[in-house]
């Protein structure tokens, strides 16, 4: 909402200089946006109210003229200009005039260029200054002629204190739409400095019939038209508004129209009651001659209506019309008729007052994408009580700018009239909600300022709060309190720190968990990311090359995506971290990336769908960076991101996970896992490299993509949320290596596992520290070498024990697995 | 013999002198200690002596022996020293090359700034809970006090799914209703942080998703000087001690009386400059006084319970902390952007 200060000045004295009222009015929640300076750069001593005393012709050139200016004591000036709208002959019109040296902006350039005025010879007459346009003061794009001020315009004045002006633009929440208008931003502003409102009830000359005899109201849906008043002026003469009306509108944001409709928009901006205004006589051309009656209903099906943008639009039942006997003539409160509209030649006018529901309202104006500056009024809801004023306001104002005749008093249906609210505001309610007391006085004082009516029986009854009628958004005590708050200011309320009882303190496991996991990876040399929730099947699809396209059904589906990119909320992490390593490997060799999030799986009966989150890695290129003893580091590949998943089981202490070879369309055949935990053999998901054509369908580089999705949740159900310390041995371990030969498709889990069962608790590690192939390795075979420790708790094994166990193992390994020794 | 002996043990020193091997060392020691060597061989011809003249030369004999054993011991000693100077001067490195680089991982600057969030929070008692992010009109509106078509509503640019009244959240106030629910009558301090999406073209300013985090606070005597208290400290424990914080009148459908909390610009001070859009304060929270109607539907009796909520996006106070100029940097996952952050 734009506010001139000026026209705030019609309604409340203004006390504070302008910054500080913008602060008072933003601290009280009518946040100031941008306090915007008309005139501001107008050189006080140079840019002046002038009147022209002559227009001479110009001896060289016909399309120029000399205008003879006078602005003030001194001697007139002659200026040479073009301006189409001043001849040869006229004298008397105000105008602005700029001495040399004023900066004024260029009128003939299309861009915003200031330039300063200089003596000049213009076809070889001096001009001494310049009569300015509304484009070169900087009031709006007119620059077809010069700029006629009225012809009260104090000769010599400082434009800037006769044009000048400061402008709020106020940041206004829903439910301070009391404030849409200048008379609600008065209260606001009287209230808060003390100030009375100037209000004058709005009075109209009318010398025409009763308009009982010429308009007629019917509402036949009181529901959602509360009242509607309608006055009719005869014999307007439609045409441009006065300067300072288009000058106040412009401020506001508006556009001139005429002064039909502009006096409509002004009354609005002014009083907050949206108008529209009806040619009354195509209203009669309809009615055949008799009197129009109008009448306000919901629309039956089929009915059409061209609106004013001139489209025909069908109507659908529960949009609120208006009409007369022949149909719809417009949708109320949203947008008017084309064929009932104010034109040039409309002598008279009939003007709509009315209140209309705000859900209706909304409704309408949002299925039609007819979002206005009426609907954004009644959208919010305004009171029945402001019709009347705002019609007798404007129609006063139409006799006085566009002459006619008033037609004698106000057609006005008022079925539904709201009742008066009172609120008991109890004693201690504000202490209680503020912790700040406030004697009653304060209190009352505050609610009285803002037009609250109070009233209580003694010291310690509630207060007794009466609403004013413009008060919409006042309903509860609570509401009270806050108006009492903004009028003493929240600054005035202390800062005290909890001392309240503190709640039950309980432990959150799964944040726990979640801060654990982020930190391991990022330990493990991962970046963390944050790519977006929503996603698109198409991108979904390039994960699996030749399986059948994922299944909308499976997907929770957005009903207003912002792109076809997003529009599926996701149930995988896999393509999101593959597209932001594609991204990332365009500028960084290396790139390591993880993700902890949720994906959204619908299930069938559930009106939501379950949220697990999960861990999502990906890794390519060098597994270092490059460093000059290191030129050409090793690519990452499948051990490195099994290393990571091994870390991370192993510091959330969850044992018994298995890799599983397995074949899964995203990974490369032969360079995949399934990660699987027991009990209840959980699949947590896969971890391999990425299937190259996979890798083409991303866009990504030919190298190794090394990609693991895991299920948190899983791996949290199987981490134990304790567990005991171990003491290391006391007594000496004893270190022998054993190499196994085995058949070569035989994987080293198998040998590992079999060496551990066979060497019980006397075996404290067995690691696997090379693989050999080759000379003295038959074909078809491997040798594994295991490094074994052996460890008793309670005594030093002799050899005699350790040569025990490694043949136990031994003789395992041989029946087992078929395997051989090397010695 | 004395002469010769004397001879030989002259040239045994000057040889001896001459090696700069350990190998050399004990040929010399050989060819003049060992059991064939030139001392041994002096030895043997100690019969041709008369025997007066044995004992002197056997003395003598057994000097020269000391001696040239010292003097191989000294000479070996000196050598292996030596060596040891010279194996250290071999493995001089140029100390201004560059060390081997570490490859550490970073954290997302909205998972530390939550994690900041989460630690000042929780120092005033204040845990964290999570609730979902897709959620029903129900709880993202209508028990926040929104009824369908609440002119509030235009506030929220929602996310609707083809699923009637099943929407993404807007905000993570539907959280305070959740926990409410389930933990009435006991008081309650949470933070609930979590994404949220709105219906929004992405700009420098503003994008379709984000972090928030709610605060709720009920108890039986809490108020607005509780709720100024809290914000106004974690406002500075965020942004620093010095920072100077305003509390304005503001709405929420879901608080009453409600207000946004301003922190003097931390790019110029309070001078006023681009970001604060010469105002010279920064908005950084809403807040208020948790509604009777929201109250009740948790489950509390409004007349004998109060409470205070807020809500703040970590994008914004990581953007004001760091001077990030687009949000639009948070989720491109850019390393250059990421790693920035330690």
């Amino acid at each position: 909402m734009k506010v001139p200060l000026n026209w705030l000045k019609e309604y409340v004295d203004i006390t504070l200089p302008v910054p500080e009222l913008a602060e008072r009015m933003t601290l009280a929640g009518m946040e100031v946006e941008t306090i915007e300076h008309i005139g501001a750069d107008w050189d006080r001593d140079k840019i002046l109210v002038g009147e022209i005393v002559e227009i001479r012709p110009h001896p060289d050139a016909d399309r120029l003229t000399i205008a003879v200016v006078r602005c003030g004591s001194g001697d007139p000036e002659a200026v040479v200009t073009g301006a189409p709208n001043v001849k040869v002959g006229d004298r008397g019109q105000k105008v602005a005039f700029a001495r040399n040296g004023a900066r004024l902006i260029d009128g003939h350039s299309d861009e915003l260029r200031y330039l300063t005025l200089k003596p000049s010879k213009i076809r070889g007459v001096l001009s001494a200054g310049m009569v300015c346009s509304e484009k070169e003061l900087g009031l709006s794009g007119e620059h077809e002629g010069i700029l006629i001020l009225p012809d009260d315009a104090p000769v010599g004045m400082p434009l800037v204190d006769y044009l000048g002006d400061t402008v709020f633009d106020l940041d206004l929440n829903p439910n301070y739409a009391r404030c849409l208008s200048i008379i609600g931003v008065a209260r606001e502003v009287a209230a808060l400095t003390g100030q009375k409102l100037k209000q004058q009830e709005p009075t109209m000359t009318a010398a025409g019939g009763s308009i009982a005899d010429l308009v007629g109201i019917e509402i036949s849906d009181p529901d959602l038209c509360s009242r509607y008043s309608a006055t009719l002026i005869r014999g307007v003469h439609v045409g441009p508004s006065p300067l300072w009306l288009q000058r106040r509108l412009r401020l506001a944001g508006q556009r001139p129209v005429n002064c039909i409709v502009d006096i409509t928009n002004y009354v609005m901006l002014e009083l907050g009651q949206p108008l529209h205004a009806f040619d009354y006589q195509k209203l009669l051309g309809r009615a055949a001659g008799g009197r129009p009656v109008i009448t306000v209903r919901r629309a039956r099906p089929g009915e059409k209506l061209t609106t004013l943008d001139h489209i025909e639009r069908q109507l659908e039942e529960n949009m609120l019309l208006i009409t007369d006997s022949s149909g719809p003539i417009a949708l109320a409160g949203v947008i008017g008729g084309l064929e009932t509209e104010i034109s040039d030649d409309t002598t008279d006018v009939l003007l709509e007052s009315a209140n209309f529901d705000y859900l209706s309202n909304r409704r309408t104006s949002t299925l039609l994408h007819l979002p206005s500056e009426a609907s954004l009024r009644f959208g919010r809801g305004i009171p029945p009580e402001t019709t009347v004023p705002a019609a007798v306001r404007a129609t006063e104002f139409m006799r006085q700018l566009a002459g006619g005749v008033i037609a004698t008093g106000i057609a006005d249906a008022y079925p539904v009239k709201p009742q008066q609210r009172t609120i008991e505001l109890p004693r201690a309610e504000v202490e209680r909600l503020l912790g700040v007391p406030l004697s009653r006085q304060r209190v009352v004082e505050s609610l009285q300022a803002l037009g609250f009516h109070c009233s209580s029986c003694s010291e310690e009854q509630p207060i007794q709060v009466t609403v004013p009628y413009y008060r919409l958004d006042v309903e509860i005590s609570a509401d009270l309190v806050e108006e009492v708050a903004r009028m003493v200011g929240y600054d005035q309320i202390p800062s005290t720190l909890l001392r309240d009882e503190l709640p039950p303190q309980r432990r959150n496991a799964a944040l726990e968990a979640d801060l654990r996991v982020r930190d391991l990876l990022v330990g493990c040399g991962l970046t963390e990311v944050i790519t977006y929730s929503m996603t698109n099947l198409d991108s979904v699809a390039r994960l699996d090359p030749t399986g059948p396209a994922p299944d909308p059904a499976d997907y929770i589906r957005l009903a207003n995506p912002l792109t076809p990119e997003r529009e599926y909320l996701r149930r995988t992490l896999s393509n999101s971290l593959l597209e932001a390593l594609r991204d990332n490997l365009r500028f960084s060799p290396r790139v390591a990336l993880f993700e902890v999030a949720r994906v959204y799986l619908p299930q069938t009966g559930q009106e939501l769908p379950l949220e697990p989150r999960r861990i999502g890695i990906v890794l390519s290129g060098p597994k270092h960076p490059v460093h000059w003893n290191q030129p050409q580091p090793g690519l990452f590949d499948y051990f490195d991101l099994k290393g990571v998943v091994e870390t991370l089981l192993s510091r959330l202490r969850i044992s018994n996970a298995a890799f599983i070879a397995v074949e899964a369309p995203a990974y490369q055949s032969g360079r995949v896992a399934r990660l699987v935990l027991q009990p209840g053999d959980v699949d947590v998901g896969l971890l391999g490299e990425v299937n190259p054509v996979v890798r083409d369908r991303f866009d990504l580089p030919a190298q190794r993509v090394c990609l693991a999705e895991l299920d948190l949740e899983a791996l949290l159900a199987h981490a134990p949320e304790s567990y005991r310390f171990e003491a290391a041995g006391r007594y000496p371990a004893s270190a022998q290596d054993m190499a196994v030969v085995v058949d070569e498709g035989l994987p080293a889990v198998q040998v590992s596992d079999c060496i551990r069962r066979a060497g019980g608790r006397l075996l404290r590690s067995a690691e696997l520290f090379d693989i050999y192939r080759g000379e003295q390795i038959p074909q078809g075979k491997k040798s594994l070498a295991y490094s074994l420790r052996y460890q008793a708790p309670d005594r030093t094994l002799t050899d005699d024990d350790v040569a025990r166990q490694h043949a136990r193992i031994q003789r395992a390994l041989e029946k087992e697995l078929a395997a051989e020794l090397r010695s | 013999m004395l002469d010769q002996l004397h001879e030989m043990e002259g040239r045994a020193l000057a040889e001896l002198a001459g090696h700069k091997t350990e190998q050399a060392l004990e040929q010399w020691h050989v060819a003049f200690l060992g059991r064939k060597g030139a001392l041994t061989e002096l030895l043997r011809g100690i019969g041709r002596l008369s025997a007066e003249e044995r004992p002197a030369f056997g003395q003598e004999a057994n000097r020269v022996k000391t001696a040239l054993e010292k003097a191989y011991e000294d000479r070996a000693l000196t050598l292996k020293q030596e060596a040891a100077l010279h194996q250290l001067a071999r493995e001089q490195v140029d100390v201004t090359l560059p060390g081997r680089p570490i490859a550490p991982g970073f954290l997302h600057v909205s998972t530390r700034t939550l994690r900041e969030i989460y630690d000042i929070f929780a120092a005033m008692g204040f845990q964290v809970v999570e609730a979902p992010e897709v959620e029903t009109d129900i709880y993202n509106f209508q028990l926040l006090n929104m009824p369908p078509h609440h002119p509030a509503r235009d506030m929220w640019n929602t996310f609707h799914t083809t699923h009637e009244g099943v929407l993404l959240r807007t905000h993570t106030s539907p959280g305070q209703i959740r926990v409410m629910l389930e933990h009435c009558p006991e008081p309650i301090r949470v933070i609930l942080p979590g994404k949220c999406y709105r219906y929004e073209q992405v700009t420098a300013r503003h994008e379709f998703m984000f972090y928030q985090v709610e605060g709720l606070a009920i108890g039986e005597h809490l108020t607005m000087a509780d709720l100024k208290g809290t914000l106004a400290s974690f406002a500075r424990q965020m942004f620093g001690p010095e920072r100077k914080v305003r509390f304005r009148a503001s709405y929420f459908p879901f608080t009453e009386p409600s207000a946004e909390l301003d922190i003097d610009c931390v790019l110029c001070g309070g001078k006023g400059c681009r970001v604060c859009k010469n105002s010279g304060w920064l908005e950084i929270l809403g807040c208020g006084m948790v509604h009777p109607n929201v109250m009740r539907n948790g489950g509390y009796d409004p007349a004998c319970y109060t409470g205070f909520a807020f809500g703040m996006g970590p994008e914004r106070i990581a953007m004001l902390k760091y001077g990030i100029d687009d949000i639009r940097h948070f989720f491109a996952n850019d390393l250059r952007f990421l790693q920035q952050f330690v």
